[in-house]
């Protein structure tokens, strides 16, 4: 048996319905699972989930613990090698099908050792451990190619726009520190390091401050746009915004009578009962020569392409235009509630003349005044958990992927906070210098390639 | 036309670092081996700068000596001054660098080639290469002679239409005004090989006698001198030293230098090679560090017999009086007299992603090259790969296994593999920070790491490697005995660690816990370890390193198993990438423009994913399988 380092990642679906399995597959599975899982009859007279001797598949019932708190109440499934998925020691937790509960069983196997599975690697493992046969090989392939493609793309675009600038920015400021570094050892007679361990000592305290801050907000899901992706729709003044006000609970986004006013995209994190919605408020969809207001209905497009549920506002006061039409035509295939909007004043458009248009159900409320919002939720709930709207759950798996880099580009950051305190010669900083560098870049999918060097030529004077 | 015809078993075309070691590696491994240079005065010859290692380029020389050439041996017979760089920082990037005296190290190096058996040299230009389907045949003289071999050695360094250039004028010649090469380019081109065209520059020589030495800050060598050879016994070379020079550049030199830049060839645009980064030219620092208020000029002695001095730090491609007039501008070179005016030079170069790793072409069965042929630069880069393609090529016709050092073994590994793996737009030098590995690729084991695998290839004696096998038992037992030596809190070790500012002990410790404190270290253990046995200077080192960065040598190796897993995985080099269907568009296209040897290599192309790795490993798997049925 060749030695492989643990891997973890959610094995279903990421929902709220039914239950979760979270699976551990590698050398370290069972010694993992025996940190964290506390089995149920405390009098239970085996100490490990796995014991020389034991047979397989044997599932144990109790909980799963962090630090001594309490996660889920859970089953754990022991296979052993090669009786397993991967042909790996592997254990599953199966869990409360919640979002957070199974997120956080993850985060907690992933303190304990593990590492976040990379897109289709439980599947390639099984491939190459001869669990699979021959022709599934362009199968698996094909797997690993599209799940990746997808991570790639939810990653960079569910990353927080604010949060991706400041990696950037941290690792700028490493970068040149390393490079500083490494300019000074390879040309000692040019750049001089005298005093540089205090002068580095005091960069980095802000940068690891700064890192801290990003985990911290990692655990609020400020990092990650986490949720159902919900995108508002409807053509200018139906009352998006303020419906995302309602949702809200706050005056988020600009209300004013003028059509046109949100000229961009308004993004909020809404729970609804434990489901988690990812609201975005697009600018009203018209025909428009505005050359700033163009670019808002364009991003709303976009993103009404990319959303797991549209709430279509229609305006009840004014009758059903183009705009509307276009709308209608944009949703088709997707899913999607119609909301007919402002039903305190005098209606034109009534839940008749919309049933003849689309199949999508249709529920009467009045932003301004708050009714109909409850109907709303219930709609939204039961459509999840009937399973009608799925959702990008690959979204939580980077996140935790992302919480991971944090973490370890922290570590990696105090231990050249360590190393100068212990009066570690310089060249040992930049060894954990490009360890944190190289974290931040793969929450920002950037590999280092020659940035180093290129650094070092750029920014400091050396050579002959 | 009758012409001259002989036969050898291998050619190496080329007398310069990478020419000699490709050459004494052949001929020591018994095969015959004839060497061209297009002047046997020129052999070995050390055109710019006069000293050999430096960061990491010590490291070079230090593992080539433990692999069996020639390089440390020679500069340990010729220094003139040494120094370990680096004392202060960690044993990782010590690095050792001598001045050499320029004259003594070619006539050393041209005594030992010699009077090598089985090795001719030969005054003559290399101007064809004889291949017939796909495999080399020998090669053409200039004179029309022909030299049947099976195996073929390019090191041909900058002479290829090579052009010395300052101000207006250019000249037609090698480095040191020695006659260029100007027809194996055509050859090569006509044989599919593709020509890049780089550039480099030296600095100029001056008069001693016109130096006003009292102007400057004297730069002493160290006091106890290491040598760069694991043959060498550091007592044969405990000598006399001469000093290197520390001046600076001014405003004064700089608006010299600005008011001239119309005229240098680098920016009307009369040099068309690209010119390293790393090695700036004057002209280009102040122009590129326009907020420096001065740069560093090293005076450095070019040997014992000569008034020339080397003006390190000063490069230029200026014109004349410009030079002149600049260099008048720098304290302690008001009246100077200058010997050789500082050039540019530009040579034809290969694309170095047609070879192997083996140094071999890949579409020219036989043929090697090594050197700034390759697009490296440096002397000690150039003598690395000359020795590993003058191995690979002797293993070859020897029916024996290929040489390939990988990144977690040697810096000769790295050097070899980004010149192979990387797109390279710049005469590549060797720097520490390209290691990843590099807390264990210390010029301090660089015997530890090398001896055994020189020893195997026949260059390295039974004497020499049982020296080595000697050493590392020794580290072994000291280490295990240091791990499990415990001492009590005796009033003498609390004495110990007083007198040292370290932490009295509570209970006990063992002495490797008290080697790990910062504040302490093994050699310092003699003053409360009566058992310490009387080690070799470096075997004692050795120790102490280990003990002392266990942490971070332990992280190191377990990064380099990960590693090692990918690297020995093997690609064919003649597959098709566009026959697996998952792989990304760019990875196929990335992957048969370089056609790597190994995962762990088209893992380090730029373009190729991780994803498109574990693509390519599950194809792998697959016709493992699929053989296997």
């Amino acid at each position: 048996m060749r030695n492989t380092d643990t891997i973890a990642a959610v094995a279903t679906a990421m929902s709220s319905s039914g239950i979760g399995i979270i699976r551990v597959s590698g050398d370290e599975a069972f010694s993992i699972g025996d940190q964290i899982f506390r089995k149920y009859r405390s009098d239970d007279e085996e100490s490990h989930l796995w014991n020389p001797g034991q047979e397989s598949h044997k599932v144990f019932y109790g909980h799963i613990c962090d630090r001594g708190e309490i996660v889920d109440e859970v089953m754990v499934l022991v296979m052993k090698g090669p009786h397993s998925y991967t042909a790996e020691d592997t254990i599953e937790i199966q869990c409360h099908g919640g979002i957070l509960v199974m997120k956080k069983i993850l985060e907690t196997v992933i303190r304990y050792g593990a590492r976040p599975a990379e897109p289709g690697e439980f599947t390639k493992r099984a491939f190459l451990n001869g669990r699979m046969d021959l022709s599934q090989a362009e199968a698996v392939m094909d797997v690993i190619n599209a799940r990746n493609q997808y991570a790639l793309k939810s990653s960079v675009s569910q990353l927080n726009g604010k949060v991706s600038g400041k990696i950037r920015e941290l690792r700028a400021k490493i970068l040149y520190e390393i490079a500083f570094i490494e300019s000074a050892l390879d040309d000692p007679e040019h750049i001089s390091l005298d005093g540089y361990p205090d002068r580095l000592r005091q960069i980095l305290k802000p940068v690891i401050e700064e890192t801290e801050k990003l985990l911290d907000s990692a655990d609020n899901g400020r990092v990650m746009k986490e949720g159902i992706r919900t995108v508002i729709l409807g053509k200018p003044n139906a009352g998006k915004s303020s419906l995302m006000n309602v949702l809200l609970g706050e005056e988020r986004a600009i209300v004013t009578d003028i059509a046109g006013t949100t000229r961009d995209i308004l993004e909020e994190q809404i729970q609804l009962e434990g489901i988690s919605l990812n609201v975005v408020d697009t600018a009203g969809i018209r025909n428009t020569s505005d050359v700033v207001e163009q670019i808002g209905v364009t991003r709303a497009k976009n993103a009404a392409e990319s959303a797991d549920l549209i709430i279509y506002v229609v305006d009840s006061s004014v009758p059903l235009d183009d705009n509307d039409r276009h709308i209608m035509e944009m949703i088709k295939g997707q899913k999607a509630v119609i909301l007919l909007n402002k039903t305190d004043l005098p209606a034109v458009v009534g839940v008749e003349d919309l049933i003849k248009l689309t199949e999508y159900p249709i529920i009467g409320i009045s932003a301004k005044e708050g009714t109909g919002i409850d109907e709303l939720e219930d709609q939204v709930k039961s459509m999840f958990y009937e399973g009608e709207i799925d959702f990008n759950d690959q979204i939580y798996i980077t996140s935790v992927r992302h919480k991971t880099a944090l973490t370890e580009s922290c570590r990696s950051l105090k231990m050249v906070m360590e190393s100068i305190d212990s009066g570690m010669p310089e060249d040992f900083y930049s060894i954990d210098l490009m360890d944190a560098y190289e974290q931040l870049g793969t929450i920002i999918g950037e590999a280092v390639e020659e940035d180093l060097i290129n650094e070092i030529f750029g920014r400091f004077c050396t050579g002959k | 036309m009758p012409y001259l015809e002989e036969t050898y078993d291998v050619v190496v075309a080329g007398g310069g670092h990478a020419g000699c070691e490709a050459a004494l590696a052949c001929a020591r491994l018994g095969l015959e081996t004839i060497m061209f240079t297009v002047s046997v005065d020129s052999i070995a010859l050390m055109p710019c700068n006069p000293n050999i290692g430096g960061s990491s380029k010590g490291h070079l020389v230090r593992e080539l000596d433990a692999l069996g050439g020639e390089m440390g041996k020679n500069i340990d017979k010729t220094f003139i001054q040494s120094k370990m760089l680096n004392e202060s920082k960690g044993p990782a990037v010590h690095s050792l660098r001598a001045q050499a005296d320029k004259q003594e190290y070619t006539r050393q190096m041209r005594k030992t080639l010699e009077n090598t058996d089985h090795l001719t040299i030969r005054q003559a230009e290399v101007s064809e290469i004889l291949v017939e389907a796909g495999k080399i045949q020998g090669v053409k003289t200039l004179s029309g002679a022909v030299y049947h071999s099976r195996a073929v050695i390019l090191a041909t360094g900058t002479y290829l239409n090579a052009r010395c250039i300052y101000g207006d004028v250019s000249n037609p010649t090698g480095p040191n005004g020695l006659q260029a090469a100007t027809h194996l380019t055509d050859s090569l081109k006509a044989n599919g090989v593709e020509m890049f065209r780089f550039k480099t520059g030296t600095p100029a020589r001056v008069d001693k006698r016109s130096i006003d030495f009292s102007r400057m800050e004297e730069q002493l060598g160290d006091k106890r001198i290491v040598p760069f050879s694991f043959s060498t016994d550091p007592e044969s070379i405990q000598k006399d030293q001469v000093s290197c020079w520390l001046t600076y550049t001014n405003e004064e030199t700089h608006k010299i230098i600005r008011a001239n830049l119309d005229r240098s060839p680098l920016f009307s645009g009369a040099i068309e090679g690209t010119g390293p980064r790393y090695c700036p030219s004057i002209e280009d620092k102040v122009v590129k560090f326009p907020d420096k208020e001065r740069h560093q000029v090293f005076i450095e002695p070019e040997g014992l017999y000569t008034n020339e001095m080397y003006l390190g730090g000063m490069s230029s491609s200026l014109p004349e009086d410009v030079q002149h007039a600049m260099y008048k501008t720098v304290p302690g070179l008001e009246n100077v007299k200058i010997v050789r005016n500082a050039y540019a030079i530009e040579y034809d170069c290969i694309n170095s992603l047609q070879l192997k790793a083996t140094l071999e072409f890949k579409a020219i069965e036989g043929l090697f090259s090594g050197g700034q042929f390759n697009g490296s630069s440096g002397y000690e880069e150039a003598a690395v790969q000359g020795f590993m393609a003058g191995v690979n090529a002797a293993m070859k016709l020897l029916g024996r296994k290929q040489y390939v050092l990988d990144r977690s073994q040697a810096y000769i590994g790295v050097l070899i593999d980004d010149l192979v793996t990387k797109e390279n737009h710049e005469p590549y030098r060797m720097m520490t920070s390209r290691a990843e590995y590099r807390l264990l690729l210390r010029q301090d084991n660089a015997d530890l790491r090398l001896r055994a695998i020189g020893h195997e290839i026949g260059l390295v004696s039974d004497e020499e490697y049982e020296r080595t096998v000697r050493k590392e038992k020794d580290i072994l037992a000291e280490v295990e005995r240091l791990e499990n030596t415990n001492i009590g809190a005796s009033e003498r070790v609390q004495n110990f660690l007083r007198a040292h500012g370290s932490t009295e002990l509570k209970t006990g410790a063992t002495l490797a816990e008290l080697v790990r404190r910062p504040e302490l270290d093994y050699f310092m253990l003699t003053e409360i370890d009566e058992k310490m046995p009387d080690l070799l200077e470096d075997t004692a080192e050795q120790v102490n390193i280990n003990i002392k960065y266990e942490g971070y040598i332990r992280r190191q190796k377990q990064q380099v198993a990960q590693f090692k897993k990918l690297e020995s995985r093997k690609l064919s080099v003649d597959f098709d990438y566009s026959t697996v269907n998952s792989l990304r568009k760019e990875a196929v296209q990335k992957l048969n423009q370089f056609k790597p040897m190994s995962i762990g290599q088209a893992s380090r192309i730029s373009g190729v994913s991780p994803a498109d790795i574990s693509v390519l490993l599950v194809h792998l798997e697959q016709s493992r399988r699929g053989r296997r049925e």
